[in-house]
Parts: structure tokens; C-alpha cells; sequence
């Protein structure tokens, strides 16, 4: 039980560190380190890292939190560690 | 029917709204009070979570500072959204798991220490009090400017109806409340924005408007053509000005993120639903909802900058029919005049108004060869901009009305979550928790409903005094809760081996540090005049690495961090059961016996 329970935080961690670096990468990333550059990269009227800083990184932090909520939920029953 | 009566209308059916949730949702118990019965279906306490969350600050001030930061406003618009990722990865769930009522409960249990728990108390109530106050400064402002009151009778206006139903309603009411405001306040904020985006670009979808050309038919760029007229007056170029410097945005957005993920009144949100799972969820909705308003807003802004420059530059620069007379400005101007917050001074007195950077070398010499005297817009403030917003595109009189009815919405919504997170602090913590535990749960709502209106007396007298403008004093809010909060519940979590010393000196020395570097600027619990006491011989703002006041709180968590593990290093590990606790709050498994408490 003791060791199921170390694999699953486990496996909860990895998912967290790869979200986070995703997370990282489209606003302090493409949003600010790199938006110069990528201003270069026009999106419509703007600049890709301009795009990113104001729109872009908004609708990928919704998908990352989505996206954490169902594989927690399937991790949850391979686990089983669900509620009810 | 003239725009006064109409903003009466729509206000005061909103408010009538407001209290009729609140009659129909009053609290009968302390779990009711602190966390709605812990009954809240997650899509609703997302929607109820972005108005908590979304304040006058995001409402009234945040289109302003993007009109004016350009791109380093970004800083804002990132900080205040992706929070929201921290919090649903690191903490959400698992303090939903723990399943008790207040965020110095949590630390209290985990850190088993009653010490651990009125730090964090005292830290909760530094960084909600200073957050109120932009609150209440923002109702003051707008019932001021639009049902011509006094700033302090549309001030106590706005305590009246969040004591009704703040008081009867605790948690309950909120966020049915809440929920009512959000759709208020969306529907106030997106509605100019269609109409704003409409006229300059032709495209109905404001974050379409943004990336896309103008409607004028010259094929530009919209924000092409932003950078240019700010360009040609002086100004910084809207889509590349930075905040400071690129170390300052990274840092600013950071304590944004990790203030947001820190702020109690959000955190405690996340007590309200039913399961782990919802709590993972739920701020995936908070989000949803929030981006609405958050992606619409650099629109409003740019779009509003550049209605803004038209209005009164309507011309190539240096022609001097270019310059708007001012005997013919639009009403809008002269009744913004009026409040104080936007300041016309004829400095060459030509009966024109010259807009434009004088603190730019070469626009000024250019300037000087127009015969120009400097810049003739002596103050515009950054919290007009949504609200003249509709004016200045003259929008018709019932959009500026649910304009109005909007930006109260907001701060209502978020003062009422703040006040209660205050109150809660109190009764439960420090009442129950450490002077009376015997408490009978009848005593103990009536002592949150006493702490209630205590908590809103504080935040009306300092709304009275209010330190620096809304989105300003806000910033603070999140650096103090970056500082102090975050990092304690997350190595509550995530690293079990922290303990009761670690996690004290840990809060104590980053809420200091954080203090002391905005006190250094501001003033001492922000009174004027004795900011100098702190200061030394050559003294600048931002002195440490160019870091501003409102971008400290990362650098504080950072301190928080390390001195909370160097100090559990060196003492007594955790006991045992402390560790399971820690085991067992990491598994969503047993939560919902964990609703009874």
C-alpha cells in the first residue's frame, strides 16, 4: 500500500514538473525573455511574443489545468485512490 | 430618459438583486457561513471564484495600465491568470482534502503549532486589508463620477450593501452573489469592448480586433497604427515599452502568480465544492471565466488609448488645427475634468490642447518649434480609461449605465470574499481556535457576523484614507500573500519534512522583508511622511536590482523558501503523525469524511 502510494505521488510529480515547464516556457518564456525575437513572427496585426505576453499564454494556462484535472482523475482510479 | 436616471435604474436593480440573494440565502450554520455547506457545484464556484477574484483593480484600473504600459502591461495580464495554474497543480486539491474551513487552519494542524497559525493569521489579514482598500477606493470613484455623490457617501453606499448580505449570508450568500456579479460584470465589461472593436477594426470579436486591421479603410494594422500616433507624440512604442526592465517584468509577474496562488480569499473558495476532483477542476473553470475578461482587456486598452490620442490630436502632428479647441471637447471630457482625474492646463495659450511626452528630448524640442509648451494633459488617470471607455466612443447612455453597474459588481464581489476571509480569520482562528474552543457553534456565527461588520468598518476607514491608486495598493496585496503564505502551504505539501520552526521563521521573514521594502517606499503602513525613516543616505526606488515595490513579493517568497528549509535543517524533524497527515492529504481518498468537521 505504502509503495502504491509512493508511485502515485511519483507519477503525480512528473506530471506536475512537465506542466509547470510548459507553463514557464509560453509566459516568462515566449512572453518575456523571448519576445523580441519572436516579435519577428507576425500574428495578424501583432507580434508573436506580444501575442503570447497578452493573449497566447492565457489560453494555454486553461488547457494545462484541464489537461491536469483528467489524467489526475484517471490516475486517481489506476491507483485506486479515488473519492466514493 | 437622461443617463443619470438610467444609471440609477440599472444600478439599483442590481443591488436589489444582490440583496435578495442574499434574504434567500442566509447562513444557519458555521459551515454555511465559512464555506457554503461545502455544496458548491464546481462550474458554479468557478464562475463565483472569477468575480471573488476578478476586482475594480481588473475591472476599472487594468484596461487603464494596459492603455498606458503597452506591452509591459503584460506583466499583469499573465501575474493575474496564471496563478490560477499554480493553485489548481499545487494546492487547490490537496487543501480541499485537508477539509477544514480557514487557510491558518491548515497551517495551524500541519505545523502543529497555535504560533504558526496567528502568524499566518496576521499575514492573512495584512495582505486582504491592504487589498480592500483598492476596493473600496474603486466604489468611491465610481459612484462618485456617476451618480454624482461624494466619494465617501458612494463609499458607504457600497459597506451598506455588502454588510447586508456579507453579513447574513457569510460564504452562502457570497457566492450566490457572486455569481449574479460575475454575469454583471462580464456582460458590462465585454459589451463596449464589442463596440470599441467594432468601429476601429471592424471585427465584433475584440481579441480578434486586436491582431486585426483598422476599419477606416487606410488597411493598417491596428496596432501598427497605435504605435505610430504614440510614437509621433513621444510616447514609448505601445507594442515593445517595457515595465521597468525585462528582470522587473519577469520578477513583477512572478509575485503576481505566486500571490494569486497565495491570496486566502481565492484559496478558501476551493473549500466550497463537494470533491477533490471538483477543486481540480473548479479553478480550471475560475480560469475560463476569468480569461473572458483578461483576453478582452488588452483590446480595451489599446483600443482605448488610441480613441483616447484621436480625440484630442485629430490631426498630423505640428498642424495647428490638428489640436482639438478646447472649447469643443466632447461632454466626456469636461465631466472627468470635473472628479479631478483628468487635468487640462492651456499652457501656451492658444485655447488648443497639446497631448504628447515632454519628457522625450527630441519630441520636446520638436514641441518648442510648433510653438507647444509643454504637455497640456497635465494628469490623466489610469482608472478612467473603462469608465470613459463608452463615452469616448459614444456608445449609447445604457451601456456607460452597465458600465457603472459593472465596476461596482467587481468590487463589490471581491470585497465581500476579502471581508469574509478577514472574519473568518478571526472567529475561527483566533476565537475558536485559541481563546474559546469550547465556543457553541450558535456563538461562534454570531462571532463571525461580529468580526464581519468589524472587518468592514476597517476597510471603510481605510478606504476613506486610501493609500496610491487601485491596481497600486492591490500589487502590495499580492507581494505580502507571495511572501508569506504561498510557500508555507506548498512545502506544507510537497516537502514533509519542514516543520513548526521552518514554517514560522519562514513567514516572519518574508513578510518582513517584503514590508520593509514597500515601506521603505511608501511610507510606514503607507502614512505619508515617514517613508524617510527607513530610507539611507542615497536612497532610490527600486533599488534592488531594479526590482519596483509591486514585483518584491517573488524575491520575499524566495527568502520565505529558504530560511523555512535552513531552519527545519538544523531543528527537530516533524513527529510522526504529522508526516502521515502529510501522506494522507496528498491522496484524494476519504475526503468526504473529512466534510463533516
Amino acid at each position: 500500500m505504502d509503495s502504491k502510494a509512493a508511485q502515485y505521488w511519483k507519477a503525480n510529480l512528473r506530471l506536475l514538473v512537465s506542466l509547470l515547464v510548459i507553463w514557464f516556457v509560453v509566459s516568462y518564456g515566449f512572453g518575456i525573455i523571448l519576445a523580441d525575437a519572436l516579435n519577428a513572427i507576425r500574428i495578424g496585426g501583432v507580434g508573436l511574443g506580444f501575442w503570447f505576453a497578452q493573449q497566447g499564454s492565457i489560453y494555454v494556462f486553461i488547457v494545462l489545468i484541464f489537461f491536469y484535472a483528467a489524467r489526475m482523475n484517471a490516475l486517481d482510479r489506476e491507483f485506486d485512490v479515488h473519492e466514493d | 430618459m437622461d443617463l443619470n436616471t438610467i444609471t440609477y435604474t440599472v444600478v439599483g436593480a442590481t443591488f436589489l438583486l444582490y440583496i435578495g440573494i442574499a434574504l434567500w440565502a442566509r447562513a444557519g450554520t458555521t459551515g454555511e457561513f465559512y464555506v457554503a455547506g461545502k455544496g458548491i457545484h464546481p462550474v458554479a464556484n468557478g464562475m463565483a471564484t472569477a468575480a471573488d477574484w476578478m476586482s475594480a483593480a481588473s475591472f476599472i484600473s487594468m484596461a487603464g495600465l494596459i492603455a498606458f504600459n503597452g506591452y509591459g502591461a503584460s506583466v499583469f495580464l499573465m501575474g493575474w491568470t496564471g496563478g490560477y495554474v499554480l493553485l489548481a497543480l499545487l494546492l487547490a486539491p490537496y487543501l480541499r482534502k485537508f477539509g477544514k474551513f480557514t487557510v491558518p487552519e491548515f497551517i495551524g494542524e500541519r505545523f502543529y503549532s497555535q504560533t504558526a497559525r496567528l502568524v499566518a493569521v496576521i499575514c492573512l489579514i495584512l495582505a486582504s486589508v491592504t487589498y480592500v482598500i483598492g476596493q473600496m477606493k474603486g466604489i468611491g470613484v465610481a459612484f462618485s463620477r456617476f451618480l454624482e455623490t461624494s466619494y465617501e457617501m458612494g463609499l458607504f453606499i457600497g459597506m451598506g450593501i455588502v454588510f447586508v448580505y456579507a453579513v447574513l449570508g457569510g460564504m452562502k450568500g457570497i457566492t450566490y452573489t457572486q455569481i449574479a456579479q460575475y454575469v454583471v460584470l462580464i456582460f458590462a465589461y465585454t459589451i463596449p469592448a464589442v463596440f470599441i472593436s467594432m468601429n476601429l477594426t471592424g471585427n465584433p470579436i475584440p481579441q480578434l480586433g486586436l491582431i486585426g486591421t483598422m476599419a477606416d479603410g487606410s488597411g493598417m494594422d491596428m496596432m501598427a497604427k497605435l504605435d505610430q500616433v504614440v510614437t509621433d507624440l513621444g510616447f514609448a512604442q505601445y507594442s515593445e515599452q517595457v515595465m521597468g526592465s525585462k528582470l522587473n517584468m519577469f520578477v513583477y509577474t512572478l509575485s503576481l502568480m505566486i500571490g494569486t496562488a497565495g491570496l486566502p480569499h481565492v484559496i478558501i473558495r476551493f473549500f466550497t465544492v463537494p470533491k477533490v476532483k471538483d477543486a481540480r477542476s473548479s479553478a480550471g473553470w475560475a480560469l475560463v471565466f476569468i480569461a473572458i475578461l483578461y483576453t478582452t482587456a488588452p483590446a480595451v486598452g489599446s483600443m482605448a488609448r488610441l480613441n483616447l490620442m484621436n480625440t484630442i490630436q485629430t490631426g498630423p502632428v505640428g498642424e495647428v488645427t490638428a489640436n482639438v479647441e478646447y472649447a469643443k471637447v466632447p461632454d466626456w471630457f469636461r465631466k472627468w475634468e470635473a472628479t479631478g482625474l483628468l487635468q487640462y492646463e492651456d499652457k501656451n495659450g492658444d485655447g488648443r490642447i497639446q497631448y504628447y511626452n515632454d519628457k522625450n528630448a527630441e519630441m520636446a524640442k520638436k514641441a518648442e518649434s510648433y510653438g507647444w509648451k509643454g504637455n497640456e494633459m497635465v494628469k490623466v488617470d489610469n482608472d478612467i480609461m473603462v469608465l470613459a471607455n463608452p463615452e469616448i466612443a459614444r456608445l449609447p447612455n445604457w451601456v456607460i449605465a452597465i458600465v457603472v453597474a459593472g465596476g461596482l459588481a467587481a468590487a463589490l464581489s471581491t470585497a465581500a470574499g476579502l471581508l469574509l476571509a478577514i472574519a473568518s480569520a478571526v472567529s475561527h482562528d483566533v476565537i475558536k481556535g485559541m481563546i474559546n474552543p469550547n465556543i457553541s457553534e450558535k456563538s461562534e456565527l454570531l462571532a463571525s457576523r461580529v468580526s464581519m461588520v468589524g472587518a468592514i468598518a476597517l476597510a471603510g476607514y481605510f478606504g476613506l484614507h486610501p493609500p496610491g491608486f487601485a491596481a497600486g495598493t492591490v500589487a502590495i496585496a499580492f507581494g505580502l500573500a507571495a511572501a508569506s503564505i504561498f510557500p508555507v502551504l506548498m512545502m506544507g505539501i510537497f516537502n514533509k519534512k519542514v516543520n513548526r520552526a521552518g514554517a514560522i521563521w519562514g513567514m516572519i521573514s518574508g513578510i518582513t522583508v517584503t514590508m520593509l521594502y514597500v515601506f521603505q517606499e511608501k511610507g510606514i503602513f503607507f502614512i505619508p511622511g515617514t517613508a524617510d525613516v527607513l530610507q539611507w543616505e542615497g536612497y532610490t526606488k527600486s533599488w534592488f536590482m531594479g526590482i519596483s515595490v509591486n514585483a518584491f513579493g517573488a524575491v520575499g517568497a524566495l527568502i520565505n523558501f529558504v530560511v523555512a528549509i535552513l531552519v527545519s535543517k538544523v531543528t527537530a524533524e516533524p513527529p510522526e503523525h504529522i508526516q502521515h497527515l502529510v501522506e494522507d492529504i496528498r491522496v484524494p481518498k476519504g475526503a468526504g469524511a473529512a466534510t463533516d468537521h
